[in-house]
């Protein structure tokens, strides 16, 4: 058992207490917890950043508001129905479209059929608070449901695949694509059974996958090998990511990005208390990478040069090849 | 810095509870375990006497300074006696005084004492005694005796040996058997002693003690030797010369003064009677505490009313089961619903008893969720829900009452003690799990929250854990530092080295 955690420390695996104390309580100070808790706040403000985020088709926030849910998606095809301040995925309704037959019946990822009587008791049970953190009455945000790039499509089963970037005082210290699967229902939260696979911060190629807590190499839906896959715009990304320092102001941060066929690499969300998962998926502890950072860390640098920065410092050979230089 | 303040607080506040604790346990002697007894001794004096019409004025001779003894309590039975304690020359004395009475008349004075050995209760150093005035021929038989055993020793105490190892000796000389000639009691003799002693210019005292035995009618008083070596007291055995008191000796009175004095009364009689009890250990911490003013024992627990107590007594193990509660969720990591759920369940477990509790739980909760799904149907707002599922929880109670108790299971009717919005507010989040994350979740997860009940129960359970924390309260003051010590907890859970097994760490 103590060499166990002696061999974690050693592969500067992340523990849930230390991320909580070390990096979250120290880091995120609990006022700018809102700009990334409430959806539609983390949208104001990566918007007047100059970032790129799914449209908002509207949002309701109370239940005398929930009849015009019909009003807002009137001219839509697809839309997906979030909590503003829901956490770990709970209560995101996706919708890819209508019944042939019936215009008021929807159509979720999965092919389920909704009545617009159902899909509104989600909506009335989002604005509730159900999925909310703090049990409080949330607001249901309704937006521009992403198409994701061709890229993605031999390696996710319904769904969104969305790439999550940790964020360490600004500086990108890790990444991973996450890519729905059959059990995951089209969500692509690793907790709710979606396949992790660590990328390569360097080349932006995706490494091997995670389920659960044991490692893949093929998606389990449809077979496809997952390694090896360059995702497009990598830098444009990571700069992105960087950004979210300047966004939030919180120290310790994951930023999910999704890459839509159209609009390109939009910002879905941030995160004050990203998972620990990644580091299965890259086989790679967050805090050796942290304590790199640690060494370099230049208050005064922009979000493109610390993207610039990670993309040197984190490659996956140079990675492996540390113990040698040592 | 923030560990600095913590360690600094953790240690503070550890300090403080074992040191409070210490000070109760070692200086109060409150008792660590549970149930300890301690032996205590009720001496009861009965003065007899008969009075004529007038007034009467009694005084007793009462204990002081008793090695080996400490007294929990004093109390004297008397009817229409006015009744004062007094400080007179070689100890106190208690006194009863009326007016006006008439014909037999008794009076009590109950003393309840426990042993300590600790209790030495050293008296003052006398001055030497004046040689007292003798009259011929003793006084030359003294001076002989004095001479002869001086010549046989060397310091006060060998002395005092010596001379009660001549008085002793069977063939005694001429010199002796006439001192001791008008000794007739056994008191005589020793105050005799105590002339020769005087003589000698060594201070000695008669001392005159009770001992102790069970159930004892009637004791007379043991005359004993007391003489003074320069620095302290020692007693000696006036028949044998052997230092030391009897075992369980108390001493009563000092001196030469009679035992009772009766102004206005005749045919006095004086009886000791002696009667072992045990006390709880506590009680007489709390009696010492209260005598020696002590705060800590007069703003203790133990000074609520009883059924006060008996609340505090579940409420103080509280902590303990929030201790265990925080060791399996950061040490540990196992999940539960609702952070300190488990421990109200293992609260309830307490009246259940546990098999019970986990079956009527399992039960309950069950039935809930079964209802629950139902509900869902019904597309109800979250608060109107929640009041549902509350409902439905009480009705579920109710009906498992009664039904266990048409079955003639007692036990069934337990399942009222259930925290019923606790339970609820599990359900609710139970079924939520169940939906979004699947059955295996949701059952992981209550399975989870049953072992950590169960392990809080059997924790807050521990009699002697029970015992110490509500004798020493204080005691939580270090729970509270570990718990401290926990938050800042920083390596990884012992289910994170399964998680992250997969890491090769290369």
């Amino acid at each position: 058992m103590l060499s166990a955690a002696k061999r974690l420390k050693t592969a500067g695996v992340l523990g849930l207490n230390q991320r909580n104390t070390d990096f979250i309580m120290r880091l995120n100070a609990r006022r700018l917890y809102p700009r990334v808790d409430d959806k539609v706040l983390t949208k104001k403000l990566a918007i007047d950043a100059g970032m790129a985020v799914p449209e908002m088709y509207g949002s309701i926030s109370n239940q005398g508001e929930v009849r015009n849910l019909d009003a807002i998606v009137e001219a839509r095809e697809s839309f997906v129905i979030k909590p503003a301040r829901g956490s770990g995925g709970n209560g995101i309704m996706v919708i890819a479209g209508r019944s042939k037959r019936h215009r008021a019946s929807y159509r979720t990822i999965s092919g389920v059929i909704m009545s617009g009587a159902e899909l509104r008791y989600h909506v009335s049970n989002v604005v509730s608070g159900q999925y909310s953190l703090s049990g409080n009455p949330d607001t249901a945000i309704i937006e521009y449901c992403v198409e994701f790039d061709p890229l993605f499509a031999e390696v996710s089963y319904l769904g969104v695949p969305d790439i999550r970037v940790i964020v360490y005082r600004g500086y990108p210290v890790m990444a991973m694509v996450r890519l729905p699967t059959r059990v995951s229902s089209g969500k692509a939260n690793l907790h709710q059974g979606a396949v992790g696979a660590g990328i390569d911060l360097s080349s932006g190629e995706t490494m091997r996958g995670v389920l659960g807590n044991s490692i893949i190499d093929d998606h389990p839906d449809t077979g496809a090998l997952i390694s090896g896959l360059r995702i497009p715009e990598w830098d444009f990304i990571l700069e992105s990511a960087a950004k979210g320092l300047e966004v939030t102001g919180l120290g310790y941060l994951g930023v999910d990005i999704v890459i839509d066929r159209q609009h390109g690499p939009l910002i879905l969300e941030m995160n004050a208390r990203p998972g620990l998962n990644i580091q299965i998926a890259n086989d790679c502890g967050i805090a050796t990478r942290v304590e790199r950072i640690e060494e370099i860390f230049d208050e005064h640098a922009d979000p493109v040069a610390r993207a610039r920065t990670s993309r040197r410092e984190f490659a996956a050979e140079r990675q492996s090849q540390l113990p040698l230089d040592n | 810095m923030t560990k600095r303040y913590v360690y600094l607080l953790v240690a503070g506040l550890t300090a403080l509870g074992l040191g409070v604790f210490l000070y109760k346990w070692q200086y109060l002697g409150f008792p660590v375990a549970s149930k300890q007894q301690t032996p205590v001794w009720t001496i009861e004096t009965s003065i007899k006497f008969d009075s004529g019409p007038g007034s009467i004025k009694a005084s007793l001779q009462i204990p002081t300074l008793t090695p080996g003894f400490k007294m929990l309590s004093e109390h004297n039975v008397s009817k229409g006696y006015g009744f004062s304690l007094n400080y007179v020359s070689g100890g106190r004395e208690a006194q009863w005084a009326v007016r006006r009475t008439d014909g037999p008349q008794t009076i009590y004075y109950r003393r309840v004492v426990y042993e300590d050995s600790t209790s030495e209760q050293a008296d003052t150093t006398p001055p030497f005694p004046p040689q007292p005035v003798i009259r011929e021929p003793l006084r030359t038989a003294v001076e002989v005796i004095v001479a002869d055993v001086r010549d046989h020793s060397a310091d006060t105490a060998s002395f005092t040996t010596e001379l009660l190892r001549s008085v002793n000796d069977p063939s005694a000389s001429s010199n002796v058997e006439l001192l001791l000639a008008d000794a007739g009691s056994s008191a005589d003799f020793v105050e005799t002693l105590t002339t020769i002693l005087a003589y000698a210019r060594i201070p000695a005292r008669m001392i005159r003690g009770l001992v102790l035995a069970d159930q004892q009618r009637h004791v007379d008083p043991l005359p004993w030797l007391e003489v003074h070596d320069g620095d302290r007291w020692l007693y000696f055995n006036p028949n044998t010369g052997e230092q030391g008191l009897p075992d369980r000796y108390m001493v009563w009175w000092r001196g030469n003064a009679p035992l009772v004095t009766v102004e206005g009364g005749n045919n006095v009689e004086v009886n000791f009677a002696v009667r072992k009890n045990y006390r709880d250990s506590i009680s007489i911490a709390e009696n010492r505490g209260a005598l020696d003013g002590s705060a800590l024992v007069q703003f203790s627990l133990f000074s609520l009313p009883i059924q006060t107590q008996a609340v505090y007594n579940v409420l103080l193990m509280i902590p303990i089961g929030a201790l265990i509660m925080v060791f399996m969720r950061n040490m540990v990591g196992i999940d539960a619903f609702g952070t300190f759920m488990p421990v109200l369940i293992a609260l309830s477990f307490r009246e259940t008893q546990l098999v019970w509790g986990l079956a009527l739980f399992t039960m309950l909760v069950a039935l809930g969720l079964s209802i629950r799904f139902l509900l869902e149907r019904l597309r109800l707002l979250l608060v109107p829900r929640l009041a549902a599922v509350l409902i439905v929880v009480v009705l579920l109670m109710m009906t498992i009452s009664v039904v266990s108790h048409k079955l003639g299971m007692e036990t069934g009717l337990s399942v009222a003690l259930f925290p019923m919005v606790i339970i609820a507010m599990t359900i609710e989040k139970m079924s939520i799990v169940w939906e979004e994350r699947g059955a295996s979740d949701a059952i992981k997860g209550g399975a989870g929250s049953m072992l950590v009940a169960c392990i809080a129960y059997l924790a807050m359970g521990l009699h002697w854990l029970e015992h110490l924390i509500f004798t020493f309260p204080e005691l939580l003051l270090v729970v509270l530092a570990i718990v401290i010590l926990m938050g800042r907890y920083t390596g990884y859970r012992l289910t994170e080295l399964n998680r992250f097994r997969a890491i090769s760490g290369s």
